[in-house]
């Protein structure tokens, strides 16, 4: 068994979820081959072969896979992947849109999102806003996953020292472009690898309101997200949004304020270690779900906490 | 211009879901079923399409059990013009819906197709992506604005880190996100009118799509149960049980 996993990264560096969806790879068994479709992307490439775990890293540098447009990555992906017993992906916004593809040129079903390996072609995924665990079993002749990265623990980025292979392949359907992107800003921790989240929902009342937030966080090294009460607002911007439709997290901490903890807002965190929620309505959902509970006004609660971490 | 708005069945996102005590499956009797919400935002957008005179004619398609009719005719009575029912007892497997779909896309040739980024009962979000392939489409996912410049389609999507805009060829697939519109609700007079749309229905073996099984799923648990915590009386104690107890600050 060989397994491509693809890798996640924006031409200049690896994303973390890479890591995890390595060490998914490594839990079915066999050799881990990456593959690095992009645009002047060699530090990815020479950082995917330090992966430990990795045999091999395939490099397909091409202006077609600049901005990872699907319909150019997709023909690659199955092209490659015929040889493969498994081709992973972490369920991030590019693996998800570039996946499916794949598995449709190939004609397989697609596994979305798994959170654990029970064996080789057997795996465990969350349906139904996480309110039930499936064990599905693939027959499908290469199994094509997505990987939720809070589901494994990453591999040690440092310790492999795979042969970086050059892929001559391009493939460019000419059917989409890349017009540009807007990418938010921020000096904090990537909300998705981050050990401590704080999360604002509805209760912060406006985006101004968020500075406490972010004060809090700077204090703790957290990352800031939100319930889509709080971006559907306008008080933050839509990437920020913890949940079924928004990120997964999973951090050491998870610090709900002012957050009622509707169905849709808990399929994204509940998998947090030790979750914390700050409410004044002692009656919201958030509290069935939270190992400490603290029935305040935020507003006082919040300066207060910022002043004792 | 014509736009394909594809639909799903679902579990109405307000019910709490039980698994069944054999761990078959999740409990659907007696459930209350909806139109899927991303596919809501789906036709609301395809009839917004038609209000700017962009589309001339709002078709919208499920692949499903006779049940999805209902769905269909919510579609209508939102403002779609006619409904195509491609009828199946099978369990829909992604690929296999995306090969109906596709043939039914071959049939109609619109020139846009709308899904919603995901049902909300699988969770697969992946059929919009399938159908995009089949046909040899561009896509977009994720949608948070669509329009129309030049003969192309120029979509705003919601990734990772932000926002990226992509422009499509057509016939393009495009995928909707929770923030492209807020969808109406169908009022009396219109879901009286739905009634009068056309409603085809197909059997789905007669398509002539190549379908399979592809995977099997042995069982369903609920998750694991938290255990229960405890309500802090204040923020010093809450700082406490964090550095002392929990240990994570």
């Amino acid at each position: 068994m060989t397994i491509l996993v693809i890798a996640e990264h924006d031409n200049k560096v690896l994303a973390p979820a890479t890591l995890n969806t390595v060490a998914a790879a490594a839990k079915i068994g066999g050799d881990v081959h990456v593959l690095v479709a992009g645009q002047g992307a060699s530090a990815v490439a020479e950082a995917a072969a330090k992966i430990a775990g990795v045999a091999k890293v395939l490099s397909a540098d091409n202006a077609a896979y600049a901005h990872q447009l699907p319909e150019n990555i997709a023909p690659l992906v199955a092209e490659l992947g015929k040889g493969y017993s498994h081709i992973l992906a972490a369920a991030t916004s590019n693996g998800k849109n570039i996946l499916p593809r794949v598995a449709a040129a190939l004609d397989v079903d697609q596994i979305s999102e798994i959170i654990s390996v029970e064996s080789a072609d057997t795996f465990k995924r969350p349906i139904y806003a996480g309110n039930a665990i499936a064990t599905v079993q693939s027959n499908a002749a290469v199994k094509v996953i997505t990987v939720r990265a809070t589901g494994f623990d990453p591999v040690a980025a440092e310790g492999g020292s795979a042969a970086i292979e050059a892929v001559g392949a391009a493939h460019d359907a000419g059917i989409s472009s890349f017009v540009n992107e807007e990418l938010a800003k921020s000096d904090r921790p990537e909300l998705t690898a981050a050990k401590i989240v704080v999360s604002g929902g509805r209760g912060m009342q406006n985006g101004d309101n968020f500075k406490h937030l972010y004060a809090l966080a700077d204090k703790l090294g957290a990352a800031v997200g939100a319930s889509r009460a709080a971006v559907d607002a306008g008080f933050v911007p839509n990437d920020m949004q913890v949940g079924q439709t928004g990120k997964i997290v999973a951090p050491q901490l998870y610090i709900a304020v002012g957050i009622s903890g509707a169905i849709q807002h808990l399929a994204g965190m509940k998998d947090s270690k030790v979750i914390v929620a700050i409410n004044k309505d002692e009656e919201a959902p958030i509290f069935q779900v939270a190992d400490y509970g603290l029935v305040a006004d935020l507003f006082e609660a919040i300066p207060e906490l910022e002043k004792l971490v | 211009m014509k736009v394909l708005v594809a639909v799903k069945r679902a579990i109405d996102p307000n019910v709490k879901v039980r698994v069944k005590a054999d761990g078959s499956d999740v409990e659907l009797n007696g459930v209350k079923m909806a139109l899927n919400p991303f596919c809501e935002i789906a036709v609301e957008e395809a009839i917004r399409l038609k209000e700017k005179g962009l589309a001339s004619e709002v078709v919208v398609v499920s692949v499903g059990t006779s049940a999805a009719q209902e769905q269909l005719r919510t579609a209508l009575a939102l403002g779609a013009d006619r409904a195509v029912l491609v009828e199946t007892n099978a369990l829909l497997e992604p690929l296999n819906v995306a090969k109906y779909l596709s043939k039914v896309i071959d049939q109609e040739k619109p020139q846009l197709i709308l899904f919603g980024k995901q049902a909300i009962d699988q969770e697969n979000n992946q059929v919009g992506q399938m159908v995009a392939q089949l046909i040899g489409s561009g896509q977009a996912t994720y949608a948070s604005a669509i329009n129309h410049v030049d003969w192309q389609w120029v979509v705003e999507r919601e990734v990772d880190g932000g926002s990226q805009v992509v422009a499509l060829a057509m016939p393009a697939v495009v995928t909707c996100d929770l923030r492209l519109n807020q969808p109406r609700y169908a009022s009396l007079p219109n879901i009286m009118k739905a009634k009068k749309k056309p409603l085809e229905i197909i059997a789905a073996d007669t398509l002539g799509a190549s379908v399979k099984e592809h995977a099997r799923l042995l069982g369903v648990v609920p998750p694991a149960v938290r255990k229960a915590g405890i309500n802090v009386g204040s923020v010093a104690e809450l700082v406490d049980k964090l550095k002392n107890v929990a240990g994570v600050i």
